[in-house]
C-alpha cells in the first residue's frame, strides 16, 4: 500500500530538480498565505459575491489584467532561466529536457495566456466604454470566457509541478508531439489547457463582434467609431475565423494521441503536413489578432497626447481590415524551406510582403498625427514612441524574412527569434503596457506614477535592444533556435552575454512596473474629473472608476471625437443640450455558473490528462449540470432605480 | 526627452561596438559564403535590405525630427493645426511607397526563387556525386551510395564539383543546414527531398539541424568538409580500408534515440536510404511529383 501511494507520488509529481522543489515551496506557501488573509480578514463572501460571479465587463477586465500581469511574471521568469542557460557556453545550469520543457511552456505562456488576456482585459475595459455602451453583448457568457481562460491557463501551469512540463515547442509539430516520441503526460497538459482557454477566446470575440456592431450610442455610425473599438472589431473577426482551426487541430491532435488514430502519423495513412499547415493557419493570423488592438491603442494615444485629430482615418480603417484579412493567406511562409515547390513559396512570399503596405501606411498616419500637433510625453505616450521605430525594424526584419530564398538561411535560426521578439515586444507588449497607463485612471480612478513609469519604459526600451539586436547577428552566425547549449569554439558567446545582460534590464524593467503600481496604490494620485489626458472620446466624459452602469444616461453622438468636439463648443461658450430625464437602468445580475462550469472543465481535461476518467465523467456531468440550471434561471436581470442612480452620480461628480 | 536621445545615442554607439567586436564578418558565416547557392544567398539578403533601408530609414529620421519638432514647448514656433486630419495627396504618396518598394522585392523575390530552388540541379561540367542524408535522434547519417560508405555526424566531399543531397528522416522532423554553403531544408520521414550546393573552396564548415526534434538536438551540429578531389578519392579508399561495414543491425543500433561521436562505415546495406523512405508510406507527396520519380531513378541506380 504504501509503496504503492509513494510509487504514484513519484510519477505523479515533477521531482529531482531544485527549482521544482522552489516552486512547489513557493506554491505552497501562497497558497497557504492567500487562504489565511482571506479568512483572516473574513474576505470569502466580498470575493465569492463582488468578483468571482460578477458579470461586470469592468470587474471581468480588472482580472484579466491581474491574470495576464501574473502570466508575465511566469513567462517573464522562464525567459530569464533560459538566457542564463545561453549565457555561457557549456553552463549546466538546465538539463535539455528542462529547458525544452521551458521555451514551449514560455512561448506559450507569453502568447496565449499574456498576451490574449491582456487584449481581452483591454476589450473588457475600454469597448463599452468608447462605444457609449452599459455592457458587453452577452454578459454571462463574458464571464465564461474569462473562467474558461483562468482555468485553462491553470491547468496549463500546473505541469510545470504535476506530471511534467510539455516539451516540443509552442506549436507541437508531430510526429515529435505524437505518443511516440512524447508519451508523458506534458503534450496532454498542452491540449487541453489550450483548448479550454481557446473556446473562451472563441466566445469572447463573437461578444465583441456583437457589442460593437449592435451596442453602440445613439448616432454613432461606423466611420464615427473611435478607432480602438475599429481595431478590436478586425481582431474578433480575425478570432472567429482562426480559433476553430485550433481547436479542430488540436482535437484531431488529442484523438491521434489518446485513441492511436493517426491523422498526423505516417504509418497509419496520415500526415504531419496536414498539421503543420493547419496550426499555422491559426498561427499567422494569431499574431496578428494580438497586434491589431495594439494598433488601435497606439491611434488613441498618438491623438490624445498630439491634441489633434487622427490622421487619415479611413486609410487606417482599410489598413486594418485588409490586414485581418491578408493574414489568412501568409501561412506557409512559415515553412518555406519544407519543398513545397518554387510556385506555392513565391506565392506566400507575395502574399506576405503584401501585409507590409498596409503597416507602412499605418506608421504615416501616425507620424502625421503628431505632424503640427502638440506632443506632450506622458508614459502612454513614451511606450507610443518607443514602439514606432521598434516596429518599423521589425517590420523590416519581418519582410526580408518573407524574400522565400533568402529564408532557407535565417528560417529556425535567431534572426527569427530577434524578428517576432522585436514584433510582440516592441509591437503588442509595448502597446498594451502604453494602453495599461493610458486607461488605468478610468479603471481604477487614480493615475500611476509617472517617474517610476518612465523608468520602466527605459529599461525595457534599452534591455529590448541590448537582448534582441546581438541575436539578429547570432542567426547570420548560424545559431540556431532552441538549442539548450552550444561550445566555445562556436564564436557565439560573447554576443549570447550581451543578450543575457539585455534579458535581465527587461526583468528590471518589469520590477519597476510592479513598484509603479504598488507605489500609485499607496500614494494615491486621485482622478478626479474622469478626464486626466484632455481625451477626445466617450469614455473621458464619465467619472473615474466608471459606475455599475456606465452611463447614467446613453449619451449621443454626432461626430467622431464626440466629447473633444463638445469640449471646444464648451469653451466658445455653447452651452450642452439638455440631459434627458434619468430613467431605471436594466442591468445583469451575478451568476456563479460560469466559475464553476469552468471550474469542471479543468477537472475534465484534469482526468483526461491522466487518463482517469473516474474523474473526467464527473466533470463533464458538472458541466451539463450547470448548462441546465442556467438554462431554467429566470432570475438573471434587475433595475437600478433611479435614486440610487442619482446618489452615485452625485457621490462621484461631487468632488468636481 | 533630452536625456531619453542621449541615452539611444549611447546604446547605437553600445550596439555598433559590440558588432564590432564580435569578431567581424568572418564569423557572421551567412555572409561569408563559400558557395554558389550561398552566394546568391547573400546577393539577395543585401538586395532586399538595402531595398527596406530605402523607406525604413527617412521613416527613421522623420520620426525623431517629428516628436523633437512638435514635442509641446512653451517658445515653441512650431505650426499647430488641431483640425487637419486629411490630405488625398499625401496619403496617396504613401500608399504609393511601399507598394513600389515591395513591388520592387517582389520580382527580386520571384526571380531568385525560381533560380535557387533547391531541388533544381545546378549548371556545372562536372557530375553531381550523391550523398543520401538521414535525420536521426539525434544524430546525422551520411551514406555514399556510388562509393559505398557511410559516416556519422560528419560529411565530406570534393569542392568544385555539385552536390545532390538526398534527405529524409526516421526520426521527428529536423532541419539540414551548411550555412557557408546554401540555406537549409527539411528532412521528413515518408519522403526524399533534394537539395544542390556546391562547395566552391575547400574548407571545413558548420552543419547543423535547425528544426527542433527533441532531447539532444543541440548536438546534432557535424563539420562538412570541402577537400580536393584527390583528398576526397584516398579519404574514401581509406574509409574504405579500416571502417566496419554499415550492416542492418547496425544500423537499427545508430537509429536507437542517443547522440553520437563521428563515425566511419564502408560498405551500405542495399537501397538502406530507399528503404527508409518506404517504411513510412508513401504517402507522402506534397511539393512536387518530382519526388517520386527521383525515389525511383535512385532505386534503378540502386
Ligand atoms: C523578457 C523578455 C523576453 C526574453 C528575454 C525572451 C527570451 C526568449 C528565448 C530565449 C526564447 C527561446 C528561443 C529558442 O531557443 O527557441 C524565446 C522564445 C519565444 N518567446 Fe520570448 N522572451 C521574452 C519575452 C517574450 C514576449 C513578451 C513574448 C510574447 C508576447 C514572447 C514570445 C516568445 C515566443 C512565441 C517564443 C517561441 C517559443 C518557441 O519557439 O517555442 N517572448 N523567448
Ligand atoms: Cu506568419
Ligand atoms: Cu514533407
Amino acid at each position: 500500500m504504501w509503496d504503492n501511494i509513494k510509487e504514484f507520488a513519484s510519477e505523479f509529481f515533477v521531482t529531482g530538480d531544485p527549482l521544482i522543489y522552489g516552486a512547489d515551496v513557493a506554491i505552497g506557501l501562497s497558497i497557504v498565505a492567500i487562504v489565511f488573509v482571506m479568512t483572516y480578514f473574513k474576505k470569502w463572501t466580498w470575493l465569492w459575491r463582488e468578483w468571482l460571479t460578477t458579470v461586470d465587463h469592468k470587474r471581468i477586465g480588472i482580472m484579466y489584467v491581474i491574470a495576464s500581469l501574473l502570466m508575465l511574471f511566469r513567462g517573464g521568469v522562464d525567459a530569464l532561466l533560459m538566457r542564463t542557460q545561453l549565457a555561457m557556453p557549456e553552463l549546466e545550469f538546465l538539463s535539455p529536457e528542462h529547458y525544452n520543457g521551458i521555451f514551449t511552456t514560455h512561448g506559450v505562456i507569453m502568447i496565449l495566456f499574456m498576451a490574449m488576456p491582456l487584449m481581452f482585459g483591454l476589450f473588457n475595459l475600454v469597448v463599452p466604454l468608447q462605444i457609449g455602451a452599459r455592457d458587453v453583448a452577452f454578459p454571462f457568457l463574458n464571464s465564461l470566457s474569462f473562467w474558461l481562460f483562468f482555468w485553462g491557463a491553470m491547468l496549463f501551469n500546473v505541469s510545470f509541478v504535476i506530471g511534467g512540463s510539455p516539451d516540443t515547442g509552442w506549436l507541437a509539430y508531430p510526429p515529435l508531439s505524437g505518443i511516440q516520441f512524447s508519451p508523458g503526460v506534458g503534450q496532454d497538459f498542452y491540449i487541453w489547457g489550450i483548448q479550454i482557454s481557446g473556446i473562451g477566446s472563441l466566445m469572447t470575440g463573437i461578444n465583441f463582434i456583437v457589442t460593437i456592431l449592435k451596442m453602440r450610442a445613439p448616432g454613432m455610425k461606423l466611420m464615427k467609431m473611435p478607432m480602438f473599438s475599429w481595431s478590436v472589431l478586425s481582431s474578433s473577426l480575425t478570432i472567429i475565423l482562426a480559433f476553430p482551426i485550433l481547436t479542430i487541430t488540436l482535437a484531431l491532435l488529442f484523438i491521434d494521441r489518446y485513441l492511436g488514430a493517426h491523422f498526423f502519423t505516417l504509418d497509419g495513412g496520415g500526415n504531419p503536413m496536414m498539421y503543420i499547415n493547419l496550426i499555422w493557419m491559426w498561427g499567422h493570423p494569431e499574431v496578428y489578432i494580438v497586434i491589431l488592438p495594439a494598433f488601435g491603442i497606439f491611434s488613441e494615444i498618438v491623438a490624445t497626447f498630439s491634441k489633434k485629430r487622427l490622421f487619415g482615418y479611413k486609410s487606417m480603417v482599410f489598413a486594418l481590415m485588409a490586414i485581418s484579412v491578408t493574414s489568412f493567406f501568409t501561412w506557409a511562409h512559415h515553412f518555406f524551406t519544407m519543398g513545397s515547390g518554387a510556385n506555392v513559396n513565391v506565392f506566400f512570399a507575395i502574399s506576405t510582403m503584401i501585409i507590409a503596405i498596409p503597416t507602412g501606411v499605418k506608421v504615416f498616419n501616425w507620424l502625421f498625427t503628431m505632424f503640427r500637433g502638440k506632443i506632450t510625453i506622458k508614459t502612454p505616450m513614451l511606450w507610443t514612441i518607443g514602439f514606432i521605430p521598434c516596429f518599423v525594424v521589425g517590420g523590416m526584419t519581418g519582410v526580408m524574412l518573407s524574400v522565400a530564398p533568402a529564408d532557407f538561411q535565417f528560417h529556425n535560426s535567431y534572426f527569427l527569434i530577434a524578428h517576432f521578439h522585436q514584433v510582440l515586444i516592441g509591437g503588442v507588449a509595448f502597446g498594451y503596457f502604453a494602453a495599461l497607463s493610458y486607461w488605468w485612471p478610468k479603471v481604477f480612478g487614480f493615475k500611476l506614477n509617472e517617474r517610476l513609469g518612465k523608468w520602466a519604459f527605459w529599461m525595457w526600451g534599452i534591455g529590448f535592444y541590448v537582448c534582441f539586436m546581438p541575436q539578429y547577428v547570432l542567426g547570420l552566425m548560424g545559431m540556431t533556435r532552441r538549442v539548450n547549449t552550444y561550445s566555445w569554439d562556436s564564436g557565439w558567446w560573447e554576443l549570447n552575454l550581451v543578450s543575457t545582460i539585455g534579458g535581465f534590464l527587461m526583468g528590471i524593467g518589469f520590477l519597476f512596473q510592479v513598484w509603479q503600481i504598488l507605489h500609485s496604490i499607496k500614494h494615491m494620485e486621485r482622478d478626479t474629473t474622469g478626464d486626466p489626458w484632455d481625451g477626445r472620446t466617450l469614455e473621458w466624459t464619465i467619472p473615474s472608476p466608471a459606475p455599475a452602469y456606465n452611463f447614467a444616461v446613453i449619451p449621443h453622438v454626432n461626430e467622431r471625437d464626440s466629447f473633444w468636439e463638445e469640449k471646444q463648443r464648451r469653451e466658445r461658450g455653447l452651452v450642452p443640450d439638455p440631459q434627458p430625464e434619468l430613467e431605471p437602468i436594466h442591468m445583469p445580475k451575478n451568476s456563479g455558473i460560469p466559475f464553476i462550469k469552468s471550474f469542471c472543465w479543468f477537472v475534465v481535461g484534469f482526468g483526461f490528462v491522466f487518463d482517469w476518467l473516474w474523474m473526467s465523467i464527473p466533470g463533464v456531468i458538472g458541466i451539463i449540470a450547470c448548462m441546465l440550471a442556467h438554462s431554467f434561471n429566470y432570475k438573471t436581470d434587475y433595475y437600478i432605480p433611479v435614486e440610487e442612480i442619482k446618489r452615485t452620480e452625485a457621490a462621484a461628480r461631487g468632488s468636481i | 526627452m533630452k536625456r531619453g536621445f542621449r541615452r539611444l545615442t549611447t546604446l547605437l554607439s553600445l550596439g555598433v561596438m559590440t558588432l564590432l567586436l564580435s569578431g567581424c564578418s568572418n564569423d557572421i558565416i551567412v555572409l561569408n559564403p563559400k558557395g554558389e547557392i550561398a552566394k546568391h544567398q547573400m546577393d539577395l539578403i543585401y538586395i532586399t535590405t538595402g531595398l527596406c533601408l530605402l523607406i525604413i530609414l527617412p521613416v527613421l529620421i522623420l520620426t525623431f525630427f517629428i516628436v523633437w519638432r512638435y514635442r509641446n514647448r512653451p517658445d515653441s514656433k512650431a505650426k499647430y493645426k488641431p483640425e487637419w486630419e486629411h490630405n488625398t495627396k499625401l496619403e496617396v504618396v504613401w500608399w504609393t511607397i511601399p507598394v513600389i518598394i515591395i513591388i520592387l522585392i517582389g520580382i527580386v523575390t520571384v526571380q531568385y526563387t525560381y533560380k535557387l530552388e533547391p531541388s533544381k540541379p545546378l549548371e556545372h561540367e562536372a557530375d553531381p556525386i550523391v550523398i543520401q542524408v538521414t535525420s536521426l535522434d539525434w544524430k546525422w547519417l551520411f551514406q555514399y551510395p556510388d562509393q559505398d560508405i557511410a559516416t556519422v555526424n560528419y560529411v565530406q566531399f570534393p569542392e568544385d564539383v555539385p552536390i545532390r543531397f538526398e534527405l529524409t528522416s526516421d526520426a521527428p522532423m529536423n532541419s539540414f543546414w551548411i550555412p557557408q554553403l546554401g540555406g537549409q531544408i527539411y528532412t521528413m520521414s515518408g519522403m526524399a527531398m533534394t537539395l544542390h550546393l556546391i562547395a566552391d573552396e575547400p574548407g571545413e564548415y558548420l552543419g547543423s539541424g535547425a528544426n527542433f526534434s527533441g532531447k539532444d538536438f543541440a548536438k546534432m551540429q557535424f563539420v562538412a568538409n570541402a577537400t580536393s578531389q584527390e583528398e576526397f578519392d584516398q579519404w574514401v579508399e581509406q574509409i574504405k580500408a579500416t571502417s566496419p561495414e554499415l550492416t542492418d543491425e547496425g544500423y537499427q543500433a545508430l537509429a536507437e534515440p542517443g547522440v553520437s561521436e563521428k563515425v566511419t562505415y564502408s560498405g551500405l546495406p542495399e537501397n538502406l536510404f530507399e528503404r527508409t523512405v518506404a517504411k513510412y508510406g508513401s504517402k507522402h507527396n506534397h511539393g512536387s511529383v518530382e519526388h517520386d520519380e527521383q525515389t525511383h531513378d535512385e532505386q534503378e541506380r540502386g
